[in-house]
C-alpha cells in the first residue's frame, strides 16, 4: 500500500468530496464538494502517467538518456479541468439567482419541483 | 433513518475507491504505453513541435479540443441567459 | 478599492497581460498553450474588474463576446486547412513556409518558427478562453453589483 500511496491520497480526497455532498446543507458548500471530487479526479489522473525516474515530455533543453512521463493523461487532465471550470460557473450562477429570488441558501427549503 | 442510509452509502462507496486504488497496478510502471511511446518518438519529426504535451492536445487529438471549445462556449452563453436582468 | 490597491492595478496589468501573452505564444516549446495563457490573461481582467468596479469594463461588453466568437471560428477554420489528408491535419509543419521549420531530433533550445498550425490555434484558443472567462466574471459582478449602491 506505501508504493500505491499517490492513489490512496488522490481517493481519499474523492471520498472527503462525497462525504460533503452527503452531510451538507449549504448551497455553496456543495458547489465546494464537488469542486473537491473533479480536483481528486485531476490528480488521479495525472498520476496515472508516470513512469519512474521520468522527466517532462518536452524536448527544449532536457537532460539526455531519462526516460519520458506519458503525454496522454496529461492531455486529458486539460479537458476536464475546462470542464471544471464551466461546471462551477453554472453551479455558482444558479445559486445567485436562487439566492435572489427565494432568500436563502439551504437546500432543503428550496425544493419546488411538486404539484 | 434517511441519515443513516446516507452514512452507509457512502461507506459502501469509499470502501470501493480505496480497495480500488490499493489493487491498482504499481505507481510508476506503466502496463499498456505503445500509444505515448510513439507520440514521445514522433512528435518532432511529425509535428515539428519541441512540446509533445501541446502535439497531443493540437494534432494527434484535436477533436477532444473543440469538444472542450464548444463545452466553454456553451457555459458561458448559459451564464450570461441565467444571469440576466430581467423587466425595466 | 483603496489608493493602494488601484495603484497597484495599473502597474500589474499590462505585466499580467504580457505574462498571459508569452504563455500561450510559447506553447509549442515550453509548458503553456492556450489555455493555460487564457487563464492567466483572464486573471488579470478579473483584478480590474475587483479594483475598479464592474462599471469600468460594462460598456466593452460587445468586445468580449466578439473576441470569443473569432477564437471559437478560427479553431474550427484551421482544421479545415489540411482537408486534403484529414481533419485536423498539420500541413505547415516542415513544410518551409509560415511556422514550417523542421525540429533536430533530441534535446534543443527551441525555435520559434517550427510546428505548424500549433501556434495558430494556440492563438484562437488563447483568445477564446480569455474572452470567456472574463465575461464570465464580468457577469458575475454586474449582476451582483446592483443591491449595493
Amino acid at each position: 500500500m506505501i508504493g500505491n500511496l499517490p492513489f490512496v491520497v488522490c481517493m481519499i480526497l474523492v471520498a472527503l468530496g462525497l462525504w460533503t455532498l452527503v452531510a451538507k446543507r449549504n448551497l455553496i458548500k456543495l458547489v465546494i464538494g464537488v469542486g473537491l471530487i473533479q480536483n481528486g479526479v485531476n490528480l488521479f489522473l495525472v498520476a496515472l502517467g508516470y513512469v519512474r525516474g521520468g522527466i517532462p515530455p518536452i524536448y527544449t533543453l532536457a537532460p539526455a538518456g531519462a526516460p519520458m512521463v506519458l503525454p496522454t493523461p496529461q492531455a486529458l487532465t486539460l479537458t476536464s479541468i475546462v470542464i471544471g471550470v464551466a461546471t462551477t460557473a453554472l453551479m455558482l450562477a444558479f445559486a445567485v439567482v436562487i439566492y435572489r429570488h427565494k432568500g436563502t441558501l439551504d437546500a432543503r427549503k428550496v425544493r419546488e419541483l411538486r404539484g | 433513518m434517511r441519515g443513516w442510509l446516507g452514512v452507509a452509502a457512502f461507506l459502501v462507496a469509499a470502501g470501493f475507491l480505496l480497495f480500488g486504488a490499493v489493487a491498482l497496478r504499481p505507481f510508476g510502471e506503466p502496463v499498456w504505453a505503445e500509444m505515448d511511446e510513439h507520440f514521445n518518438r514522433f512528435s518532432q519529426p511529425e509535428v515539428a513541435a519541441n512540446n509533445a504535451v501541446t502535439a497531443v492536445v493540437f494534432d494527434y487529438r484535436g477533436f477532444d479540443t473543440l469538444g472542450e471549445a464548444t463545452v466553454l462556449f456553451a457555459a458561458v452563453t448559459g451564464v450570461a441567459l441565467i444571469l440576466r436582468k430581467v423587466g425595466k | 478599492m483603496t489608493v493602494v490597491v488601484r495603484t497597484i492595478t495599473r502597474v500589474l496589468f499590462p505585466i499580467a497581460l504580457a505574462f498571459g501573452a508569452y504563455v500561450i505564444m510559447h506553447g509549442h516549446l515550453t509548458p503553456g498553450g492556450g489555455f493555460q495563457g487564457g487563464a492567466v490573461a483572464a486573471s488579470a481582467l478579473a483584478m480590474v474588474v475587483v479594483a475598479f468596479g464592474a462599471g469600468s469594463l460594462a460598456k466593452r461588453k460587445g468586445l468580449l463576446s466578439g473576441l470569443e466568437s473569432l477564437g471559437g471560428v478560427a479553431f474550427a477554420a484551421l482544421g479545415f486547412l489540411g482537408l486534403g489528408v484529414t481533419f485536423f491535419a498539420n500541413v505547415l509543419a516542415g513544410a518551409g513556409g509560415l511556422f514550417g521549420n523542421p525540429v533536430p531530433y533530441g534535446p534543443n533550445p527551441g525555435d520559434l518558427n517550427t510546428a505548424g498550425t500549433l501556434p495558430l490555434m494556440n492563438w484562437a484558443v488563447g483568445f477564446k478562453v480569455l474572452a470567456g472567462l472574463g465575461a464570465a466574471v464580468l457577469l458575475f459582478a454586474l449582476f451582483g453589483g446592483e443591491h449595493d449602491r
